[in-house]
């Protein structure tokens, strides 16, 4: 599945949580691909999936699910509210 | 990876009189500077970040992480570690107040991502984000990378 993963910048808290994800993923067995991107370029990027911080979060429109994390170095949050999501 | 790129001079332990999130991150970006990992104009622009896009650098409860977009204004990829003595709220809604500051460089878009990974393990690990609270001294801090 691909999640896309979003911040201010694109390089900073959003690659952090797009790389939990993926590890998430590792351990579940499931390959996940995907892409660390800025506000201003998430729109139009095919994904199954949009994940972010609570504070950018909620500035995301998308017709995709997005999944709002409040702690990013919390693992076990990130954990339990991605794995509803995660397909192969 | 941390024990490599976070060298002394790049670490502040207890610092004190800072009550403003700027203070924080010039503070922090001053130690970028003085290592000669960035040039004076980045420390503005991680300003202009938090200016612009708020307080979402404060990752987790009481950890910022300020960055910005390198201009030609980075020379290496690089990364500072503050402990504030007293801690300052940058109005996150959840994760204030800050204690624990990263301020992170990255010179192309994907070259700080080993600096990232082992900082998500370390800040990862709850054992060693309370460590990071407690360490004494730079010597202690090491142990914990």
């Amino acid at each position: 599945m691909r999640v896309v993963t979003i911040c201010g910048m694109g390089f900073g808290t959003s690659l952090m949580l797009l790389m939990s994800i993926q590890e998430i993923g590792r351990k579940h067995g499931i390959d996940i691909t995907g892409e660390a991107v800025d506000l201003g370029s998430y729109k139009g990027k095919p994904c199954d999936l949009i994940a972010a911080t609570s504070e950018i979060a909620r500035q995301v429109v998308s017709d995709k699910p997005v999944v709002f994390i409040e702690n990013l170095l919390n693992k076990k949050e990130i954990e339990e509210k991605i794995l509803p999501f995660l397909t192969k | 990876m941390l024990k490599k790129i976070l060298t002394e001079d790049l670490v502040a332990l207890d610092v004190t009189g800072l009550t403003t999130p700027e203070d924080v991150i010039r503070y922090s970006g001053q130690l970028l500077v003085k290592a000669g990992k960035v040039q004076p104009s980045y420390v503005e622009k991680m300003l202009d970040a938090f200016h612009s896009l708020g307080p979402y650098i404060v990752m987790g409860p009481g950890i910022a992480m300020p960055h910005a977009h390198a201009e030609g204004d980075v020379s290496c990829p690089g990364i500072s570690f503050v402990r504030l003595k007293e801690p300052v709220v940058f109005g996150h809604p959840e994760n204030d107040p800050v204690v624990l500051v990263f301020a992170l460089a990255g010179k192309a878009h994907d070259d700080h991502i080993d600096i990232l990974q082992s900082l998500s393990e370390l800040l990862g690990d709850e054992e060693k984000q309370k460590a990071l609270t407690l360490v004494a001294d730079y010597q202690e801090l090491c142990k914990l990378f």
